[in-house]
């Protein structure tokens, strides 16, 4: 890597601080209201409607393992680009964009250990706090995965249109 | 073929002629700069030859001379027994602009004109001709081309010159002389490069044209459309949006804005889904060929009949219904129709009809293929099902004609006796279906032996903008599609607790004497119902709203919280992340802003397994009967069991209603009999036949003569033979249309409500044929005791 530093859009959860490269933030939001998708994965918060286009929300906290933030509470909304499209980041409070230097980083330690440390690519050491470098796509893309097999819905409709198709040979 | 058949056929040639006529200059003028481009040369040969058949097949036969005649030339240049000279460029220039003016004819007048073209091909065939000839004279001052060659530049020239002033006074009534002009100079001017010249007799042309045909339309890129078409679905759902917020302003003049805002959205809306609409035609037109192969290969003779072919369609559904009518065509053919010598001899004409149809019918489109072949064997699809595993031998014997028939569309059933390149792999029938179902169309085919088959697609017009019921359920809005939506049922209180029951588990509804599976969306969904304050009657009974919905031929209710209002929805896809969830087949944005999903009426019925919960639970067996099929009248025999089972029988089977006293019964071996009307009667329990149940069982010997001091028998003759159905007591004879649900088991046909209680219905004569067979045996055996007993009494 020529490029010795890195511009990072930070943003908070709990009382950690996030950061992703800039590039692949589309906007930020306020927090906006969003329709429930029953049976999606837990992840998956709502649908919200950016400016006509429909939007999934995942919850941060959610992907993180972390619990879910006090009733009342409004998180923020980061618009990441993605492939596929934008995919809305709920998060709890937004930070500068910052810039950041190479030789502050360094792999996960093991202290983060009760974060989903799949998702994070590393820490940068800054003077004022540790911000973990989030890799978006990861948590995406696992959310994807993870849509196949969380709690009790995936099971039965499996179930059901077995049983719909043993009916329709009948 | 109408006129206006035909003009739109001409207009069509012109516009085309246009283009061809069009990219013929270019491609000319490119081949002037490399005339050893083969793949230039050729087509230009391409479009000259498709300019000459077009002409031919219209009848424009001087236009057909003229491009035969640059053919001709053309091929020898192909052929390099000509070299290609500028001047045959020029020529061929020249011929195009020819062609124009016999276009500009054909549009202002529909005819080619009186005009004499033979100059034109007497000097193009002269060209020919001079190729075969040494060139006279010397090439004048060469363009780099020309001198290669040794053409006859300067010997064509005076020849050229005329013809070429043909065509200006040829279309008169056009004010540009300068077109024949332009293209005479460069031959009279030979040493001046070609290229300028031919470009600017292009210009002219082109302002000739100004008002020509091929103005009035446009080639659009299928993408803009498509993205037309999505900003449009923008512009409604914020005119939706609009439309919400005016009544709560106070404000005329808002008001009458967002109304013309509405109306033109409206027409916005309509205008550019016209502009993707297709006429079917376009691809019916290809299969009378598909039909023509086809028969040849397999030996048959198949005419083609249309109708319709100018229904409109959007052109991704168009896109989408292309191969599976293929495959049905192909079907009909392959399948359906006989060979000649089949046909003659069942008594037909010998060739074939293959009937396409498409209409449009509320809000969607039919198409209809059906030919007048052999039909289906459903004795020879049933065997295969069961070779297949698809089906068991006992729904096998208990299917009905057209469950029977749609079992064509399992994936794995073929019927044809061996695999051809034809069909036979027994892939396709289920792949129709399935592309049918996946664009929201629904396929069913009915097939009478001997008379033929038809397949009926129904489908809707578009996908993008579609019509939508919003209901609400646990607090969240939720999009049904029209197209699936029958009616809307309202239960109040004691309705609602008195007309829902519960067969083997599954709740259903009573609507018009047929029972309707239900389906509860939050169930489904697995959501809490919010409470509904407003819907609290004055007994403090919950109201029930029933979305009576169509899923692939079968009917069910579903239950939600609330039923809202039908809008126009924009369909938008679901991410990534959601795309698993059958129960959704996207998401729109209400007028609120606000999201809300789209319910996949199809998935939402398989996942709650509609079709099967009613008797799945019982038995564990996938029953055959649909709850929508059989809603013919019937005249019933209602009676009760003697354990109270309500049950029906039609009455035409019924020979005679009886009531013995007790007293009167006898034994014969180990039956029951009585005489009556001087034979011996069999008598035999209904519950006997039918299998206890679950009921009290009670088949001793005795079971006949249990309880009441009068036994009611039903009697069934079947030929010469009848036997006696005991029954508890005989409740009425009802006429009415009975929708079957479901089988419970073997013996009982179905379930119905009648007289709104559920009712089974009974299958007499199968189960006397097989159960009772013994008994009507019986008959036959004591026919002669009977005399005997006669004799004795009149002893």
């Amino acid at each position: 890597m020529v490029d010795q530093s890195q511009q990072l859009c930070t943003f908070a959860v709990e009382n950690y601080t996030f950061g992703v490269e800039v590039h692949k933030v589309q906007e930020v939001l306020r927090f906006q209201e969003m329709t429930r998708v029953p049976l999606a994965p837990w992840v998956v918060r709502g649908l919200i409607n950016l400016r006509g286009q429909i939007v999934t929300a995942i919850d941060l906290r959610r992907r993180l393992g972390l619990p879910d933030a006090p009733a009342g509470a409004s998180p923020m909304s980061v618009i990441l680009r993605t492939e596929q499209g934008a995919v809305s980041l709920l998060v709890d409070r937004i930070g500068d964009v910052r810039e950041v230097q190479r030789e502050l980083f360094e792999p996960p330690p093991v202290t983060l250990r009760d974060l989903a440390r799949d998702l994070i690519r590393g820490v940068y050491k800054l003077s004022d706090k540790l911000l973990i470098l989030l890799d978006a796509d990861q948590a995406i893309a696992s959310a994807v995965t993870r849509a196949k097999t969380p709690t009790s819905t995936s099971t039965r409709p499996e179930s059901g249109a077995g049983d719909a198709k043993a009916e329709w040979k009948a | 073929m109408s006129d206006n058949e035909q003009d739109e056929i001409v207009t069509e040639f012109l516009v085309e002629a246009h283009e061809n006529l069009d990219v013929l200059d270019r491609e000319l003028l490119a081949l002037e700069k490399n005339p050893h481009t083969p793949e230039l040369l050729a087509s230009v040969f391409r479009r000259v030859h498709t300019v000459k058949g077009a002409c031919g097949f219209l009848g424009f036969a001087k236009m057909e001379t003229v491009a035969h005649a640059s053919e001709s030339l053309l091929s020898k240049v192909r052929e390099e027994e000509l070299e290609l000279t500028p001047a045959i460029i020029t020529a061929l220039l020249g011929v195009a602009d020819t062609m124009r003016g016999i276009l500009g004819g054909i549009e202002a007048n529909g005819k080619e004109g009186d005009e004499d073209y033979s100059p034109v091909v007497e000097s193009i065939n002269r060209l020919q001709r001079g190729g075969d000839a040494p060139a006279a004279p010397a090439p004048p001052a060469s363009a780099p081309v020309a001198a290669r060659s040794a053409p006859p530049p300067a010997a064509t020239a005076p020849v050229l010159t005329p013809p070429l002033a043909a065509p200006a006074t040829a279309p008169a009534a056009r004010p540009t002389a300068a077109v024949p002009a332009a293209p005479a100079k460069p031959v009279t001017t030979a040493p001046a490069p070609p290229p300028p010249a031919p470009a600017a007799a292009a210009e002219p042309a082109g302002d000739q044209r100004a008002h020509n045909v091929s103005d009035s339309y446009l080639r659009v890129d299928v993408g803009l459309l498509d993205k037309l078409m999505n900003l449009v679905g923008e512009l409604v759902l914020a005119r939706n949006q609009v439309l919400q917020v005016a009544p709560l302003v106070d404000d005329q003049n808002f008001s009458a804005t967002s109304q013309r805002l509405n109306l033109i959205t409206t027409e916005l809306q309509s205008g550019v889904m016209k502009t993707r609409m297709q006429p079917i035609g376009n691809i019916w037109e290809k299969l009378p060929r598909v039909v023509r192969d086809l028969a040849l290969i397999c030996g048959k003779q198949v005419r083609v009949e249309m109708e319709g072919n100018d229904t409109e369609l959007d052109k991704t559904i168009i896109e989408a219904i292309k191969d599976p009518l293929t495959h049905l065509v192909r079907n009909c053919v392959d399948h359906g129709i006989e060979t000649a010598a089949e046909r003659i001899a069942s008594g037909k004409t010998p060739d074939g009809r293959l009937f396409l149809r498409a209409y449009h019918e509320g809000g969607q489109v039919n198409i209809e293929i059906s030919d007048d072949g052999k039909g289906m064997d459903l004795d020879a699809i049933k065997s295969k099902a069961l070779e297949r595993n698809l089906i068991t031998a006992e729904q096998a014997a208990r299917i009905s004609e057209r469950d029977a028939q749609n079992l064509i569309f399992l994936p794995g059933l073929s019927t044809a006796q061996k695999v051809s390149n034809v069909s036979g792999r027994g892939v396709g029938m289920d792949v129709v279906k399935t592309n049918i179902e996946k664009i929201g169309g629904i396929v069913d085919v009915h097939s009478r032996r001997n008379f033929g088959t038809t397949f009926r697609i129904k489908i809707p017009l578009t996908l993008a903008i579609i019509p939508a019921l919003i209901v609400t359920s646990g607090g969240d809005r939720y999009a049904v599609p029209q197209i699936s939506l029958l009616e809307l049922v309202r239960l109040k209180g004691s309705q609602a607790r008195d007309r829902i029951e519960i067969i083997q588990g599954a709740p259903v509804y009573r609507l018009r004497g047929n029972l309707l599976p239900l389906v509860y969306l939050n169930r489904e969904l697995e959501i809490q119902s919010a409470p509904r304050a407003s819907d609290r009657g004055a007994d403090d009974e919950v109201a029930v709203n029933i979305v009576v919905l169509q899923a692939d031929n079968r009917r069910f209710g579903l239950v939600v919280d609330q039923v809202n209002d039908t809008e126009e929805i924009v369909v938008k896809p679901l991410g990534q992340h959601l795309k698993g969830i059958t129960a959704f087949a996207g998401a729109t944005i209400m007028g609120d802003g606000r999201v809300a999903l789209i319910l996949d009426i199809l998935g939402i019925a398989q996942q709650a397994s509609v079709m099967s919960q009613a008797h799945d639970r019982g038995t564990g067996q996938p029953g055959a009967a649909k709850d929508d099929k059989v809603s013919h009248r019937q005249t019933l025999l209602l009676f009760l069991t003697r354990d109270g089972r309500r049950m029906a029988i039609p009455l035409s089977i019924v020979a005679r209603l009886e009531e013995f006293p007790r007293q009167s019964l006898e034994r014969l071996g180990s039956n029951q009999v009585v005489q009556y009307r001087g034979r011996i009667l069999p008598l035999i329990d209904i519950l006997d036949l039918v299998g206890s149940g679950g009921g009290f069982g009670g088949t001793s010997d005795d079971s006949v003569s249990a309880s009441a001091d009068t036994i009611h028998v039903v009697v069934y003759t079947e030929g010469e033979r009848s036997i006696g159905v005991v029954v508890g007591q005989i409740l009425d004879i009802v006429d009415e249309a009975v929708g079957t649900l479901t089988s419970t088991h073997g013996a009982i046909a179905g379930c119905a409500v009648i007289q709104q209680k559920v009712t089974e219905l009974v299958d007499l004569q199968a189960l006397v044929r097989s159960g009772g067979a013994g008994l009507l045996d019986l008959y036959e055996s004591s026919r002669g005791g009977a005399g005997a007993a006669a004799a004795a009494m009149g002893a």
